[in-house]
């Protein structure tokens, strides 16, 4: 707990507003953007048709419980450019990101899309005290994965000196920001405590630095870990909370207060719904988060479903902004795993295995976090009708699951090999993931 | 002309091995062979049985992981040397041993050899070549 950041109001304009004067910009964004949605793009024109709703039937923000839901796979079976609602030639940037089934979820950028995205994660990085005078090292991947360029976007919005030192390479890294003398951080919350740590065994010492305050999301983190991270770097660490099909980082973030993330609103519009019954639920509740896009124009989207669990706020900030706040992410609504800022579906690693022969689809999937970082296991069955003779066949087989693992997840996981039968058989649903990083 | 043997794979985890040798062990099947052959993550039990088929059907029913596997097992006289001169012959003819044992039997002034090559077939030949004799399952 330093709390020695100097938070500051980027857009005071709109992060300020009254209630009534947000829900008037609201819904009349609202209205543009089920306009160009019902026109431009056939997925929401058919599902808009079959619900029997005109884009005259969505006057403001209290009508937005009259549209369809969208959900991840609606996207996938668009895919790649079917939620596109500009022509090809007014897309300026692809991102995309991992789905259940190998196929990815993508997300086309227009120019205003783009500026969209460095506006609020500008504002996102000011919360943090990011500045012209800032010099900020992003180690977030760059490339498919929105945060790197989402992060480096804001940062040259406000004018600070960007590094985008992207991810890997730790000594590089430390050595980087010590020599540059980065005043802000931006990586995942578990990269940030690897540093912290392996700063201390490579000999540097953090006086020696001068970071003053870290911008850490892309997987859910604790309280417990931000004192951690507050520790070993000695600065102050806000969470950032964003998803590439809304945005990227920058959707919402966490002020100095340090307790709770302030939405967006002029441009992503929070719900709070029921994940079984889809009814929206009131301020305080938990439930699953929805977000409406209201500025975009490349693939604007409507009601998308997050998978996400928290709660929204309207109490008062004493930041002074005005905006709703999102707890903390609690959970998933799906099986989805957030490693290492990848998102990763127990289908995905399900749908590498069976390529193997050799081993049966008895498997258990155990995510820890050591040394703070993320690192799976998976425990899997050989095949009942295997001859285990070779020791190098036994190897091969164990080879051939890593590398296919690693082709669907993009990321490497410790691979097990099990006696047939010695994996629990589950009656009912069957337990395949066992997290065991602290929540 | 070749000698049956039992693969089991086994977890390097404790109570493995002794779960193997009591399952057959209750039910009265005797070892003529056992090796292992170990890694850090686990382990490959190999042994022949006097009653190789009972005690498949013991292991496959207790739930291991088990399979039946062909060796060349050949017999030489119980002296100094005589493996090398086997494994010579393998290497002369670059045939590669996956892995080899041998045991001698108590009462008796041979040794047993038992390999698993590369090319089973063209090691029998040789070896059949160069008069060395080669042991069945009943010989054994």
């Amino acid at each position: 707990m330093k709390g020695t950041l100097k938070d500051y109001i980027y857009r005071p304009e709109y992060e300020c507003l009254s209630r009534s004067e947000m829900e008037n910009l609201q819904s009349e964004r609202l209205r543009k953007t089920v306009e160009l949605v019902y026109n431009h793009c056939k997925p929401y024109r058919a599902k808009m048709d079959e619900f029997k709703i005109k884009p005259s039937d969505i006057r403001s923000v209290a009508d937005l419980s009259k549209l369809p839901f969208t959900v991840k796979h609606d996207l996938r079976a668009a895919y790649p450019f079917g939620f596109y609602t500009a022509p090809q030639r007014d897309i300026v940037e692809v991102h995309a990101s991992s789905g259940t089934t190998g196929k990815l979820t993508v997300v086309g950028y227009t120019q205003n899309d783009i500026d969209v995205w460095a506006e609020v994660a500008a504002r996102g990085l000011a919360m943090a005290g990011v500045t012209k005078d800032s010099l900020v090292h992003v180690a977030y991947g760059y490339g498919l994965f929105t945060g790197g360029l989402g992060a480096h976007y804001g940062s040259q919005k406000i004018g600070a000196s960007t590094v985008p030192a992207s991810a890997g390479n730790t000594i590089r890294q430390l050595t980087l920001l010590r020599d540059f003398g980065a005043t802000h951080l931006c990586c995942t919350p578990s990269y940030a405590i690897f540093l912290g740590t392996e700063l201390e065994k490579a000999g540097m010492d953090i006086k020696d630095f001068n970071l003053q305050g870290g911008v850490f999301g892309a997987e859910p983190w604790t309280y417990q870990m931000r004192e951690e991270i507050e520790r070993v770097l000695n600065i102050d660490a806000l969470d950032i909370y964003g998803l590439s099909e809304i945005s990227g980082p920058g959707v919402a973030m966490e002020c100095m207060q340090k307790h709770g993330s302030h939405v967006q609103e002029d441009h992503f519009i929070p719900e709070i719904i029921d994940p079984e019954t889809l009814e929206p639920l009131p301020f305080g509740s938990e439930g699953e988060l929805v977000f409406t896009t209201i500025t975009k124009t490349g693939q604007p989207l409507i009601r998308y479903r997050t998978r996400d669990l928290c709660t929204l706020s309207d109490e008062k900030c004493a930041c002074g902004r005005t905006t709703v706040k999102m707890s903390k992410v609690k959970g998933r609504s799906d099986d989805m795993l957030i490693i290492r800022g990848v998102n990763v579906f127990p289908s995905q690693i399900e749908a590498a295995i069976m390529n193997v022969a050799g081993v049966s689809p008895h498997y258990m999937i155990y995510v820890d976090r050591i040394n703070n970082l993320d690192v799976i296991e998976i425990d899997i069955e050989l095949a009942g009708n295997l001859t285990p003779d070779r020791v190098s066949d036994i190897e091969n087989i164990k080879k051939k699951v890593e590398t296919e693992v690693n082709s669907y997840i993009g990321l490497s996981a410790k691979i097990k090999l099990c006696e047939s039968g010695s994996i629990r058989r589950s009656e009912g649903k069957a337990v395949r993931v066992v997290d065991r990083r602290e929540q | 002309m070749l000698v049956k043997q039992l693969s089991v794979f086994m977890e390097n985890r404790p109570g493995r091995l002794y779960k193997l040798t009591h399952a057959l062990g209750q039910e009265g099947i005797d070892f003529v062979t056992l090796s292992i052959a170990d890694t850090k993550d686990f382990g490959i039990v190999r042994f022949i049985a006097r009653d190789n088929e009972r005690a498949y059907e013991i292991l496959k029913a207790a739930g291991f992981t088990v399979g039946i596997t062909e060796l060349i097992g050949v017999e030489v006289n119980d002296r100094p040397n005589a493996l090398a001169e086997v494994v010579a012959l393998m290497e002369e003819a670059n045939i590669n041993i996956e892995y080899l044992y041998s045991f001698v039997l108590t009462n008796h002034n041979t040794a047993k050899i038992l390999m698993r090559v590369e090319d089973t077939d063209r090691a029998v030949k040789l070896l059949k070549e160069k008069g060395i004799r080669l042991l069945s399952e009943k010989i054994l």
